[in-house]
């Protein structure tokens, strides 16, 4: 009996080091070859994270410029897609070391709380308010997103909002106040979810609904947009790094790479071949 | 925000929904699987394959499954049920009926023989025979329907693709979880996520003590 406890853990401790073994095997084995050439092993280990908005994650942009950039300087970026409000909040508790984002009071009290440096225009899309295609409010007629916005709730046509204090959201709430209504009745529905889920119910209960020109663009549904080119309803990004990052210099290389002149170039073709026109302007400049 | 009146209503609609959806589960799950449990036909071993694998079925399947069945463009469409809380009563009754039912079989099929015998030799009627049977087996059913309420109230996936989160109609006390973490607020997730935690407490807790009683009065 005691022999064969003996055993036991004597066999325990033997598996133990063998798995020991196998796990610092396959950890050292990448580690050997820096060894020999330490330039590659010092980027191997950077790494950042960039929170941004579902509408740039979405749209598909960083699938596009982020592979570019990280075979340029070998830093890999860690995308969190989140609603502005939240990448904003993750800026804040210092858990991302890069921001792009869009609410641009939100970005400039977060610059002004001295939690951001370095911040920059990056590019603009627009807004757009979408309807079902014939239109029963007559949102086609109004001149601005505020007169357009009045018309939805004269007819208490169903509008549905974002409501996640989103980027959109934000600017869709702005546009409310603008025009002196207070939606809240039951045909202002709040679907809480981003700007996909949101398009989607739109369709389906053939209602309004304000959304980025990005999201809009690569959906296919069956809703026409009603109202654009209103000075309103223009959305500017901003890169903004996060002050209490521990990687200053790989956050700066990224916000170059988004503002300096082939980030700009690549962000101002992205979409063309799919929808004809780019999703993005390209506007770079400090703030 | 602990407990204004949108978190009453997030916790109300929560419960009715999840109550709904288990109550209409029991009626289908339980005689269907009585039924199983106590006759031998040919496939049966099929369905009950079936019915184990729809056990675990992920909630996000269910939840495209009936979008797509209720959208505007779906087969249902005309019904005009997506994105309320009908729509997740429907998906999570597919969710907890197998649980309901796989549950029930097992339980009657483990008081079978001498129950079934007894009341055979008494003349009994099928019908009277299957009741006798349930209540006998209740305490096997009833933790299926521990399982299914747990399930039920704690899913998220499926209600959120069908219900869609929308304020004051659809939206329920997981999905007002995911929509506060994602707006930052991760205190009132984490509230409302140790409301859900008490709720389910408290529900298996009154199954448990339910359960606890029948062993006693058995062993006596």
């Amino acid at each position: 009996m005691m022999k064969n406890l003996r055993f036991a853990k004597v066999f325990l401790l033997f598996s133990l080091i063998l798995l020991l073994a196998a796990c610092s095997q396959s950890s050292s084995a990448p580690a050997t070859s820096p060894a020999a050439a330490p330039a590659p092993e010092t980027q191997e280990v950077k790494e950042i994270t960039l929170a941004t908005t579902t509408s740039t994650q979405d749209s598909g942009l960083l699938d596009y410029l982020l592979p570019i950039f990280e075979q340029q300087s070998g830093i890999k970026v860690k995308v969190v897609a989140v609603g502005t409000g939240q990448a904003i909040k993750l800026g804040e508790d210092g858990n991302a070391d890069v921001l792009l984002v869009h609410a641009r009071k939100s970005e400039d009290e977060f610059v002004a709380k001295g939690f951001g440096v370095n911040a920059f225009d990056v590019m603009y899309n627009q807004f757009y308010i979408v309807g079902p295609a014939d239109d029963p409010a007559g949102v086609k007629q109004a001149k601005t997103a505020k007169e357009a916005f009045g018309k939805i709730a004269e007819k208490k046509a169903t509008f549905i909002s974002r409501g996640d204090d989103s980027g959109t959201d934000k600017k869709e709430k702005g546009i409310w106040t603008e025009a002196k209504i207070k939606p809240e009745d039951s045909w202002y529905l709040s679907s809480g979810q981003g700007m996909g889920e949101t398009l989607q119910m739109t369709d389906e209960k053939k209602a309004y609904t304000l959304t980025d020109e990005a999201t809009f663009l690569s959906r296919k549904l069956n809703l026409d947009v009603v109202m654009q080119g209103d000075k309103s309803l223009l959305n500017p990004y901003g890169i903004i790094q996060v002050k209490s990052s521990a990687k200053q210099e790989e956050g700066m290389k990224l916000i170059e790479f988004f503002t300096g002149a082939e980030g700009q170039k690549l962000i101002g073709e992205f979409g063309q071949k799919d929808y004809g026109k780019g999703l993005f302007v390209p506007d770079a400049k400090k703030r | 925000m602990m407990l204004t009146q949108d978190v009453w209503e997030v916790i109300s609609l929560s419960l009715k929904v999840t109550t709904s959806s288990v109550l209409l589960g029991m009626l289908m799950g339980i005689p269907f699987g009585a039924f199983l449990g106590l006759y031998s036909f040919p496939g049966k071993r099929l369905i009950i394959a079936l019915i184990y694998t729809c056990m675990g079925l992920p909630p996000v399947l269910v939840g495209v499954i009936v979008y797509l069945l209720l959208s505007r463009y779906g087969p249902l469409g005309s019904l005009d049920l997506l994105f309320s809380a009908e729509a997740m009563i429907i998906a999570q009754v597919v969710l907890v009926t197998p649980i309901l039912a796989g549950l029930t079989m097992a339980a009657v099929h483990g008081k079978e023989r001498t129950y079934w015998e007894t009341a055979k030799s008494l003349g009994a009627t099928p019908l009277q025979m299957m009741l006798t049977i349930i209540r006998e087996a209740r305490g096997g059913i009833w933790s299926g329907v521990a399982a299914a309420f747990g399930r039920a109230i704690s899913e998220v996936g499926a209600v959120m693709l069908v219900g869609g989160n929308i304020e004051h109609h659809t939206r329920v006390m997981t999905t007002a979880i995911i929509l506060e973490t994602r707006t930052g607020n991760f205190t009132a997730g984490l509230q409302l996520g140790l409301v859900l935690l008490a709720i389910s407490f408290l529900f298996n807790s009154f199954l448990m003590v339910g359960m606890m009683n029948q062993m006693k009065s058995r062993r006596r």
